[in-house]
């Protein structure tokens, strides 16, 4: 038992520690990327992989209780909502006008000088 | 009989996020459920507007696994650009047509793109959404088109 126990510890620790890595990653791509666009990319590893992990490793802390219910349920609002609000942000940008600093010219790059303001 | 399943639906997940079984509690949530099914059925005689679900469950189940491993693997791969020396960054903004039949499933499409780190789903117009990507290569237009495949795959089939 205490064998599972120590198992149980360990798995949940690493999620723990790898979920907090990505999100101190998220923080410096912050502040090292150079333009909205690129920083939008930051904060979704933050979003997305810190959460996910450090939500994991928070449920097998828990164990089977009402609490483990509750960061589920947690995990999935996130989820559903976390997307959402980026897109929302991006598409403020991109009406408000704003372009990222530098487009590749690749033959797939849509043509947003001509018909966009 | 839509009511009842209601109220059983609600109930139960009053006691789930409480978790405190004293009876002022458990009456409180008696009052809150018997308000919300009030509302909503004065709501609902305004405005007859329902949202079907057609989404096959068990593969949608398999879908969210795929995801997941998605998300991680784009996690490291941008992980791996924010912390290299040069940030090898290639913007783009590109289309990403998608095949979806419902509105749900084109906005479970558009959530994955922008659940995915790498790349978000800016704009939506007829056909395609405006997609941008912060380390852009010709491989993410297949990896999206794969995406967009799995995503129609769990709509059911039937016309709407």
């Amino acid at each position: 038992m205490s064998n599972l126990d120590a198992v149980l510890q360990i798995l949940s620790w690493s999620l723990i520690i790898s979920g907090s890595f990505f999100v101190v990653v998220g923080a410096i791509g912050m502040l090292r990327f150079p333009d909205f666009w690129a920083r939008l990319h930051a904060a979704s590893v933050t979003e997305s992989g810190g959460v996910i992990l450090l939500l994991a490793g928070m449920c097998i802390q828990a164990g089977f209780t009402l609490i483990t219910v509750k960061l589920m349920i947690i995990g999935l609002f996130l989820f559903i909502t976390g997307p959402t609000s980026t897109h929302a942000v991006a598409n403020a940008a991109l009406v408000s006008g704003l372009r990222p600093k530098s487009l590749s010219t690749h033959p797939n790059s849509n043509g947003l000088e001509d018909d966009k303001r | 009989m839509r009511l009842i399943v209601y109220a059983l639906l609600l109930g139960a997940l009053w006691l789930l996020w409480s978790g405190i079984y004293k009876p002022i509690i458990i009456s409180f949530g008696a009052a809150s459920i018997g308000l919300v099914l009030l509302i909503t059925h004065r709501m609902n005689t305004v405005d007859e507007d329902k949202v079907p679900i057609e989404l096959s469950p068990i593969k949608f189940l398999g879908y969210l696994i795929w995801l997941l491993v998605e998300i991680a693997k784009s996690n490291i791969a941008v992980t791996k650009t924010i912390l290299s020396p040069t940030m090898p960054i290639r913007q783009n903004l590109f289309e990403v047509p998608y095949t979806q039949r419902t509105d749900l499933g084109q906005v479970i499409f558009a959530n994955s793109i922008t659940l995915t780190p790498g790349t978000v789903s800016v704009e939506t117009e007829t056909g395609h959404f405006l997609v941008h990507a912060v380390s852009y290569s010709a491989a993410d237009m297949d990896a999206l088109a794969n995406m967009d495949a799995r995503v129609s795959a769990t709509e059911l089939a039937g016309s709407s």
